[in-house]
């Protein structure tokens, strides 16, 4: 069986024509899913069909298109009970998550601190681009204080919130953060994030080309955590969830064993 | 007017155990042959506040509890305040003046709760009822502390029989107290239950719901069978999460419900349009309780049929099913699920209050329900989960099913599930989803659709739905004149032909319902041209009662 899966190509992409802008960093969190995807089928972690991925609704949303897999494209801000759901009507499946900053952060938070607190085995990625995109730039959770856009063009006068903070007082046992434009570390994360039994939070910044472009923000302050060390030091993971100004770590920042949601056994 | 059912009202405040006394009793009745009916009213408070149940009984089939009381049982002096005007000429009160239930609890040193079982024993001396029986209930309900409240029973039962009771008792005649054997396949039980086990019969894998009055008994009764039917019962935080969850769990072949009251639902609203351009086949039980807004939480209305009928945004079929009794809560709650399966579709079944937390003396006719699993997809080839198909139905498949891919999207979408925003492809999908509903019209002929109760040749017709059904059968006990009642099941799509049939020729057509707007009315007017200009609506969040409404029906038919 693996050896198959060796030798042939794994059709993973839908022949549906791709409307992200020309260059748009979710072909890099696309080819970082894609390639963890086939990475754990090859090594027979996995079974594709066994595979359902979710989205919301925003640019990001669009990936349930182009990936042919299962699939369900709901509400915006409500892909994570919807997931959770198919998995506990059926454990066997390998449920993930894609969400917005607007999705995950505004519309449906109340969502993520649920799924975090029961520790449901679902992985949610977040696109994290600090920005309304698909609707034409509008501040978000997580953009930064004094954030200009259409719908505050003084600057937006809310303060951000740390949402891998959240995720760690919430109770999610598997909290990381990625960049988009680092593809091959993204897979590596979101390997491990599949791997892991339990609620599985991967914040992928991801600078918007079109409406808020942060790279030159990011590529200045991005660094990895170190991946051989002990992953359940909370207090590790505390401080370095607070490091953001000046520097930005990226990497897993905290992973521990815990029963998850239906797991009474 | 002669009563046809004999009444005991059981009051106290919370925590007395009124509600519970009154449910014992109901199935001390039942198991002697009788036909019961028990309503509970109670406000919204843990402790204290007014509680009563009433329950009425009757040989023959009775459908709703009467006002008139033979026996108050009173726990506190406002029971009494509160009821003794609706005593009937003889009626007879049991308080701790003349039954010390408080006494006979302390010498034994029973807790002060169990002073209902001195009531419910003296209750059996008053009807001529076997307190044997009682301890059969008492085991039931109350375990290894029934013994206690046995021995209570007994020393209510000795008191009464021993005391020289100022009003003499009125023993039911020995004839009506052994049940006959068709008669024991009966139960006591409440709309919520019924439907649940309706579910259950059909199938049901998964129930999701977040508590809310009167839905939440449901929630209770599944999360307790959970283990013995292999059940899940989940309570997520919120509405939004409830059907959100569910709609994932029905993606993946599991058979799916939900249930809640009118601001509940509000918040499934935009899910609910999803499970209609998704095509997921999901239930959804409303439990109505009086609005807008929190409302009276605790009490009854029938005002979310619009609500209901017009949830969602964007156009889609859905089903809305409309059960009066328990029996009807069992079958209609099977056939919810059926009808989820087979046209991949939202079924609401909307109950109230009043249906949802009444006990009625019910038989559960298993054989009629079958299950349906809908289209499924064996084996496809390059399969397409909105296939365009002659009926609108596509096969379905469920992730998990090797080759096949399964999309499923709020978005509009072509056959395969892919988002599209081709003109050509929204319109034949749009088509499509509305197929089903054509399908079901064709399919509602050799249904049971609209009751029909009366002389079905009278000219006086009424019309009515969900727990208001029960009012009206009872009413038409009393009436004057010959009435023919018709009681739509199916209130979406509402079987617009049959209604037109039942009415052509009438001379008065009489629609009662528990709103203020005449909601039912306005749905017959919209599907069949006929307005209804004679309307009895009751909207103070209390069920009509049997003796009240016969007056009013009887002026309008003078």
């Amino acid at each position: 069986m693996s050896n198959n899966f060796n030798r042939q190509k794994m059709n993973l992409l839908t022949q549906t024509k791709n409307t992200w802008c020309p260059g748009c960093t979710n072909f890099g969190i696309l080819a970082a899913f894609k390639g963890a995807i086939e990475d754990l089928v090859k090594n027979n972690e996995i079974k594709t069909e066994e595979v359902v991925v979710g989205s919301g609704i925003g640019c990001h949303g669009k990936i349930s298109d182009y990936l042919n897999l299962n699939s369900f494209c709901g509400l915006h801000g409500r892909i994570v009970p919807v997931l959770s759901g198919a998995k506990i009507a059926n454990p066997n499946l390998k449920v993930i998550a894609f969400e917005g900053d607007g999705d995950a952060y505004a519309e449906g938070i109340e969502h993520l601190v649920h799924a975090a607190k029961r520790n449901i085995d679902l992985t949610l990625i977040v696109h994290d681009n600090q920005t309304f995109a698909l609707t034409t730039g509008q501040f978000t959770p997580t953009s930064p204080k004094g954030f200009k856009g259409k719908s505050t063009p003084e600057g937006s006068p809310e303060e951000p919130f740390n949402p891998l903070f959240l995720m760690l007082s919430a109770g999610a046992t598997f909290i990381a953060r990625s960049y988009a434009l680092e593809v091959k570390k993204t897979q590596e994360i979101i390997k491990e994030a599949i791997r892991h039994k339990g609620f599985s939070f991967i914040e992928i910044i991801q600078p918007c080309l079109s409406l808020n472009d942060t790279r030159d923000h990011y590529q200045k302050r991005i660094y990895w955590l170190n991946e051989s060390r002990q992953k359940d030091n909370i207090d590790f993971a505390f401080e370095k969830i607070r490091e953001w100004n000046d520097k930005v770590p990226l990497g897993i920042f905290y992973q521990i064993n815990k029963k998850t949601y239906g797991d009474f056994n | 007017m002669t009563h046809v059912a004999s009444t005991v009202l059981i009051g106290g405040q919370a925590g007395d155990g009124a509600k519970e006394a009154g449910i014992n009793l109901g199935k001390l009745l039942a198991t002697a042959g009788q036909e019961v009916f028990v309503s509970v009213d109670y406000p919204s408070v843990i402790k204290g506040g007014h509680i009563f149940s009433r329950i009425s009984f009757s040989k023959e089939k009775i459908f709703s509890d009467y006002k008139k009381i033979d026996l108050l049982i009173a726990f506190n002096n406002e029971s009494i305040s509160f009821h003794q005007k609706e005593l009937k000429k003889d009626g007879v009160i049991f308080d701790e003046s003349c039954l010390p239930m408080t006494q006979i609890t302390k010498e034994i040193n029973a807790p002060a709760i169990t002073r209902t079982s001195v009531a419910l024993g003296a209750t059996c001396y008053y009807f001529n009822l076997e307190i044997e029986n009682l301890e059969k209930i008492f085991k039931e309900a109350f375990g290894e502390k029934a013994e206690i409240n046995i021995k209570l029973a007994k020393k209510g039962y000795q008191y009464l029989k021993t005391k020289n009771f100022k009003q003499k008792p009125r023993r039911l005649k020995g004839s009506g107290l052994r049940p006959k054997a068709s008669e024991k396949k009966k139960i006591l039980i409440d709309g919520n239950q019924a439907l649940a086990l309706g579910l259950i019969k059909a199938g049901l894998n998964v129930y999701f719901a977040y508590p809310m009055t009167p839905a939440t008994s449901i929630l209770h009764f599944l999360a307790k069978k959970e283990k013995e039917l292999g059940l899940k019962v989940v309570q997520p935080e919120n509405e939004i999460a409830v059907i959100n969850m569910a709609i994932g769990a029905a993606y993946t072949g599991q058979k799916v419900a939900v249930g809640t009251s009118g601001g509940g639902f509000d918040l499934m609203q935009e899910a609910m349009s999803l499970a209609g351009m998704a095509e997921i086949p999901l239930v959804i039980a409303v439990s109505q309780r009086p609005g807008p807004s929190t409302g009276v939480p605790t009490y009854t209305s029938q005002s979310d049929l619009r609500s209901t009928r017009f949830s969602g945004h964007g156009e889609f079929p859905r089903i809305l099913l409309a059960p009066g009794d328990p029996e009807e809560a069992y079958l209609l709650g099977a056939q919810a699920l059926n009808l989820a399966w087979e046209y991949q579709a939202p079924v609401i079944v909307l109950l109230d209050k009043h249906l949802s937390e009444s006990l009625m003396t019910s038989f559960f006719d298993s054989s009629k329900i079958k299950i349906e699993n809908g289209k499924i997809a064996h084996n496809p080839k390059d399969y397409k989960r909105f296939e365009t198909t002659s009926d609108g139905i596509s096969p379905m498949a469920f992730p998990g099913m090797k080759n096949v891919v399964v999309k499923a999207t709020s978005y509009e979408h072509d056959e395969q599930g892919i988002t599209t925003e081709d003109s050509q492809i929204i319109k034949e999908m749009q088509e499509k989803r509305f197929k089903k509903l054509q399908l079901l019209l064709k399919e509602q002929k050799s249904k049971e659709t609209v009751k029909v109760y009366g002389d079905k040749k009278s000219k006086n017709i009424i019309v009515s739905w969900g727990s208001t059904k029960g009012a009206v059968l009872e009413a038409m006990k009393y009436l004057k004149k010959s009435v023919k009642f018709i009681q739509p099941l199916y209130l979406e799509p509402l079987d617009a032909e049959k209604i037109k049939n039942h009415f052509k020729g009438a001379k008065k057509i009489i629609d009662i319902e528990g709103n203020l707007t005449g909601q039912l009315a306005s749905l017959i007017r919209e599907k069949t041209g006929i307005e209804i200009e004679n309307k009895i609506l009751k909207y103070d969040s209390r069920p009509f009662e049997p003796i009240e409404l016969a007056k009013k029906i009887n002026e309008l038919l003078s």
